[in-house]
């Protein structure tokens, strides 16, 4: 479905904000309602539009973070204070207003459930987006798929989709969650707590010769050091697929 | 104008050089890495790069040889489909005239590709005519490996998925063919003026 819809123009379209949901003191998701939505694939992205009333626009993307089988379309955003789009969506927006957009898009950083490989999902900070969008998919298809997530996080206010990722991991099919918090943890913290590293990337993933499809999205600093830790550690870099994150999505 | 976002007022940052910024895209001071998998790490002693495909006498060169083609240097500003643009980068490399200089082709297309497997697809014309270079520094020092060293394309007309990183060569083909992006909902040309992101724009 999505790929045919991306054969033709991705023209701008209209979503309305059916419900804001905080995730973290500067995350929220924004569920929008769009009425021509058609259709995406795990861990594509939209396009946003904001357009002021003297016409002047500005435009950013934002990861997917709904499956492709819910209802609605979710995005989360992180609020850059210095930023320009995402004060306004996570700040200014209330339920009820209109953002425009359009997508889905990408078609590499993606995942389908008829991809038997064990899965190893790694994310940094609000790069957990695309991430959840393959979760949620995994968990809509009933997939019992191999699927190991190791997320880090600044601390524990910090981690998006937390209380879900608790419920989908303690589910029994499949689905297993490691955090790391990188600045400040609970004093009864039992995850780790310390930046991922080969010693981490080993105990939590999965050896190199079950050939896992792997999926890293985060800063860039922190993708740049996983993706080159697993090639390290022998994993075939065609099997890992990154996404980046600037400081400056805006 | 059809929609307005309610409150909505922006920030403005670029109105100084708006004239320079494509639609859609907004003024960044860093340097954002964006890259489909890992960063390959190709050691000069092992870097070699080639001009092949519909020419007589495929060529190539050495790191060595490469660093003694004539270089220039050049500063433009470059447009990542991304939405970010960066004024006034300053590169050295070779230009794609020295590199396909006496070449006579009835080609009018190029796959450029990559260590690791990336490609792209452009016009010959776009390369051509000083537009393009095979760059190996950034802002006086070599390039860093994140952003495509040890020599990548620069190719700054275009959306810079065009200036493939780790750029090992180029075919002259025939036919335009869809490279890497270009096969995954991006656009086959890329101009950033006429805001040719994805496929239909």
């Amino acid at each position: 479905m999505a790929r045919t819809a991306l054969l033709g123009r991705l023209d701008w379209q209209l979503g309305e904000v059916a419900e804001l949901v905080p995730q973290t003191p500067r995350v929220a998701s924004l569920v929008l309602d769009v009425p021509d939505w058609p259709g995406h694939l795990a861990g594509q992205h939209v396009d946003v539009r904001l357009t002021a009333d003297d016409g002047y626009q500005a435009q950013r993307s934002y990861s997917i973070g709904s499956a492709p089988e819910d209802p609605h379309l979710e995005i989360t955003v992180e609020r850059l204070e210095d930023g320009e789009v995402s004060p306004y969506l996570v700040g200014e927006v209330r339920k009820g207003d209109k953002v425009e957009l359009r997508g889905p898009i990408g078609g590499y950083f993606v995942w389908t459930a008829g991809d038997k490989r064990p899965l190893l999902l790694v994310a940094g900070g609000s790069g957990i987006v695309p991430l959840m969008s393959m979760i949620r998919h995994r968990e809509h298809t009933g997939s019992s798929n191999p699927t190991r997530l190791l997320y880090s996080s600044r601390s524990y206010d910090d981690i998006i989709y937390r209380d879900e990722l608790e419920r989908l991991a303690a589910g029994g099919n499949g689905l297993a969650v490691a955090h790391t918090l990188t600045r400040m943890h609970p004093q009864d913290w039992r995850g780790y707590a310390r930046r991922i590293d080969a010693d981490m990337l080993a105990e939590v993933g999965w050896p190199k010769a079950e050939m896992p499809a792997v999926f890293v999205c985060g800063p860039t600093p922190m993708v740049e050091s996983v993706a080159s830790t697993l090639v390290d550690m022998g994993y075939d870099p065609a099997t890992i697929k990154t996404e980046r994150f600037g400081a400056t999505g805006g | 104008m059809s929609f307005i976002s309610r409150g909505f007022r922006g920030k403005r940052r670029d109105v100084a050089t708006s004239s320079r910024v494509p639609p859609g895209q907004h003024v960044v001071d860093d340097f954002p890495v964006l890259s489909a998998g890992p960063t390959p790490r190709i050691p000069v002693s092992e870097w070699k790069f080639v001009v092949e495909g519909e020419i007589d006498q495929p060529r190539s060169w050495t790191w060595d040889e490469f660093r003694k083609l004539p270089a220039e240097q050049v500063t433009k500003d470059i447009h990542c489909v991304t939405k970010w643009t960066k004024l006034d980068t300053p590169w050295k490399g070779v230009s794609v005239d020295t590199i396909l200089e006496g070449v006579e082709t009835a080609a009018e297309y190029v796959m450029a590709f990559s260590y690791g497997g990336y490609t792209t697809n452009l016009p010959l014309e776009d390369l051509t005519g000083g537009k393009a270079w095979v760059a190996y520094e950034f802002d006086g020092q070599p390039l860093h490996p994140e952003h495509g060293g040890p020599a990548r394309l620069l190719v700054p007309h275009l959306y810079f998925w065009k200036s493939a990183k780790w750029v090992q060569g180029l075919r002259l083909v025939n036919e335009d063919q869809p490279g890497f992006w270009e096969s995954n909902g991006y656009n086959m040309y890329g101009d950033p003026w006429r805001e040719q992101r994805y496929w239909g724009d």
